[in-house]
């Protein structure tokens, strides 16, 4: 009963309350950065409103059950990772023995969505973005784990999402020493990737291929899409939060200073999506398999270190 | 009115079909994209995708090649969904009037909501027309209600 609570409330309203707001924190900083006006405070909302009231159209020759399911997949793959990251949150004991390695599988699993949602559709230019989406994947996810293997490895090599949040309770934030310093920039740097947004916003090219492998959702199932991303821009930082900055304490001053940080990596995120062009995807791959992964085994050795 | 309604009024996307224009119109519905004007305050953005637009912006004399690639693109969009005509070849074919190439104006081929004259019309034209067009929605949803 406390866990279907933790999944509804925690995991699906406030998760997408927050990521609506983040997303038009987003576009209104994106705005601001341009010296535009921007959308309104709602606008984000209004959108998937908007979508859920428009006709829901399934291309000839797609494969019907798959273009239906992949957007479901991804939802409820971000819902139940932040309900993990929430439950986690609250209390760090009331978790399984290996809920990180859960955790990591399920934030990729969005992209598994939009990858199959993509070849299901039969568009030319579909597939196109679903092969890029794949070699993007294979990219971001070597350094992140390295990433992730840091904060491991500050923990006394558990596995545990609460041994680390532990861990950094007595020993204080990892991302205060070198070696988890490296690895914060190189997971914001990988969730870049992981959210598509420029400049690893190869496999959605609006001006090249047409929004990629969202070219045919229309309706509701764009709006699930929507939503999905959405609420992936707050399940990311927030993962970031709790491996590296030891969570967000629910009491007085140290809810402001979570806010501060989860406020602060949308920004750098924002900032970074708007002071970039866009990458091609061999560039992308050269980018996170030479300069990126060369910090995080720099990382992870400083991190075997004591450093 | 239902809050659907109003949230789509609020959030409209954008296509831009260019049907063989100057390129006139076209930059001056980029110009609407633009900081001093800057449309997101509407919630109106670019669509890449004719599937996920709500209006169809149509620039530029209807000729013989591009009409059925009209008809198919005003069908593949999702209702509910709208057209404005910009431009004056759009609205009555301009100087293509006697053409061998335009047997029709824009309205004989898709229904059409608002009309938006000019050679090219300024982006502040372009602009109130959009909300010409909104308010026009909002009028008709309050009529059917009663």
């Amino acid at each position: 009963m406390i866990s279907l609570l933790y999944f509804l409330v925690l995991g699906f309203l406030v998760t997408a309350v927050i990521g609506l707001w983040a997303s038009w924190f987003d576009r209104k900083l994106t705005a601001r950065l341009q010296y535009r006006v921007g959308p309104p405070l709602l606008q984000p909302l209004y959108d998937i409103l908007k979508l859920l009231k428009k006709e829901t159209l399934i291309p000839f020759g797609a494969s019907k059950i798959t273009f239906l399911a992949a957007p479901m997949i991804g939802l409820v793959s971000v819902m139940i990772v932040s309900t993990i990251l929430w439950a986690n949150n609250m209390d760090p004991q009331q978790t399984f023995m290996g809920d990180l390695i859960v955790v990591v599988y399920l934030l990729l699993v969005p992209s598994i969505a939009i990858i199959m949602g993509g070849f299901a559709s039969g568009n030319p230019l579909a597939s196109l973005g679903a092969s890029r989406e794949i070699k993007l994947i294979l990219s971001y996810e070597l350094p992140f784990i390295l990433a992730i293997l840091v904060a491991v490895i500050h923990a006394d090599f558990s596995i545990r999402l609460g041994d680390i949040l532990a861990a950094q309770a007595r020993n204080g934030i990892i991302a205060v020493s070198w070696s988890g310093g490296l690895a914060l920039l190189v997971a914001v740097v990988c969730t870049q990737g992981k959210l598509a947004l420029v400049p690893f916003d190869t496999p959605e090219a609006e001006t090249e291929i047409a929004h990629g492998v969202l070219i045919e959702y229309s309706g509701t199932l764009l709006a699930v899409y929507r939503l999905m991303k959405n609420m992936m821009l707050f399940a990311l930082p927030f993962f970031i939060i709790i491996v590296y900055l030891g969570g967000v304490r629910i009491q007085g001053l140290h809810l402001l200073y979570g806010t501060l940080e989860y406020v602060g990596i949308v920004a750098v995120i924002t900032v970074i999506r708007n002071t970039n062009p866009r990458l091609r995807i061999d560039q992308v791959l050269k980018f996170f398999w030479g300069p990126i992964t060369l910090l995080s085994i720099v990382a992870v050795l400083l991190a075997l270190g004591d450093y | 009115m239902g809050i659907l309604d109003k949230a789509f009024l609020k959030s409209l996307w954008v296509f831009h079909l260019a049907t063989g224009s100057c390129n006139n119109c076209d930059i001056e519905i980029l110009d609407c994209l633009t900081p001093r004007h800057d449309i997101e305050r509407f919630g109106m953005l670019l669509a890449g995708s004719i599937k996920h637009a709500d209006v169809l912006l149509v620039t530029g004399a209807v000729n013989r090649q591009c009409i059925p690639r009209i008809k198919r693109l005003y069908e593949q969009m999702p209702k509910p969904r709208l057209v404005v005509a910009i431009g004056e070849c759009a609205l009555s074919r301009g100087v293509f009037m006697h053409s061998y190439n335009c047997p029709l104006p824009l309205d004989h081929v898709i229904p059409v909501d608002v009309y938006i004259p000019g050679c090219p019309p300024r982006p502040e034209a372009i602009m109130s027309g959009l909300m010409q067009l909104i308010e026009k929605r909002k009028a008709e949803a309050g009529s059917t209600k009663d």
